[in-house]
């Protein structure tokens, strides 16, 4: 039960930082933007202090909690290299992740954002049902 | 530095820091329980449906009141996506992301977030990511070029 709430809460600072970003600055809180604009050396200082700001998060957490959040992670590291290259790629070509489309794009009721998740939903479940099999 | 852009900077990280605290919080950090609920199939976790459902519910009331403000507060103008057009790179693209992020159960909000944990699992995620978003970044470059410049790409028009 805790778990649902924390999700609940969780989730609602998410968008609580997505709209003090587009009311403060006009902008979309989304991640693949973001860390995408910084690798091309566009909007470099409001991108980076975000970036900062995004690391210090789990520290915060820590220390409000008196523990760092739960990471598990098992992925071999070509998974990791392959995921890690599929999310990058896909994530510029789509124009937006699970926060830019996810959160800020469905909040709009934007008809692309809206597409855009139906869609790394699907492809996500799949690949998680498929490599299950082979497990 | 104008006072405009110093206050940019100063929410940007206010929004970062509220943003990795509710990935901390919702367990959206944890690859582990990422997968959990996208594996509908077997031993489905649904909570995080309550992360997205909180998200979109408090980020809607920011773009209503966006909606109603003529400017944001520390800038000249809204830098919204204006086109609505359904095409294929949108579809490619996210179904691409989908399969990167159903093979780890990292997205980009969280993977950069949980660099503060120093797993090096996560900086080999982080790398691979920003060649990925390069790499495209790259092939768009190129395929304008060849757009722009039939007859020096050696295509007959």
């Amino acid at each position: 039960m805790t778990d649902y709430w924390n999700a609940l809460a969780g989730g609602m600072l998410i968008g609580l930082s997505a709209a003090v970003l587009v009311l403060a600055t006009g902008r979309v809180a989304g991640i693949s933007g973001i860390a995408g604009r910084l690798l091309q050396g566009v909007q470099l200082a409001a991108g980076a202090a975000f970036v900062v700001g995004l690391a210090c998060g789990p520290v915060l957490f820590r220390l409000l909690s008196g523990q760092w959040p739960e990471v598990t992670l098992t992925a071999s590291w070509p998974i990791l290299v392959v995921g890690g290259f599929l999310v990058g790629f896909g994530s510029r070509m789509g124009s937006g992740c699970t926060s830019g489309h996810g959160v800020v794009g469905l909040a709009r009721l934007s008809r692309r954002s809206i597409v855009a998740v139906a869609t790394f939903m699907t492809t996500a479940i799949l690949t998680v049902y498929v490599m299950g099999i082979f497990a | 530095m104008t006072n405009g852009n110093c206050f940019r900077i100063v929410a940007s990280l206010a929004s970062g820091v509220i943003f990795g605290l509710g990935l901390s919080l919702s367990g959206m950090l944890d690859p582990a329980r990422v997968r959990g609920f996208l594996d509908i199939a077997r031993d489905w976790n649904p909570s995080l449906a309550f992360v997205l459902g909180g998200a979109v519910a408090v980020a809607a009331v920011g773009a209503v009141v966006a909606r109603r403000m003529r400017k944001p507060l520390f800038d000249e103008r809204f830098h919204l996506p204006a086109t609505s057009v359904v095409d294929r790179r949108l579809i490619a693209g996210s179904a691409i992301f989908g399969i990167g992020w159903g093979m780890v159960g990292l997205c980009p909000g969280p993977a950069l977030a949980s660099l503060a944990l120093g797993l090096p699992a996560t900086f080999l995620f982080v790398a691979a990511m920003f060649a990925g978003m390069t790499a495209y970044d790259r092939l768009e470059v190129a395929r304008s070029w060849l757009r722009k410049s039939p007859r020096d790409a050696g295509q007959v028009t």
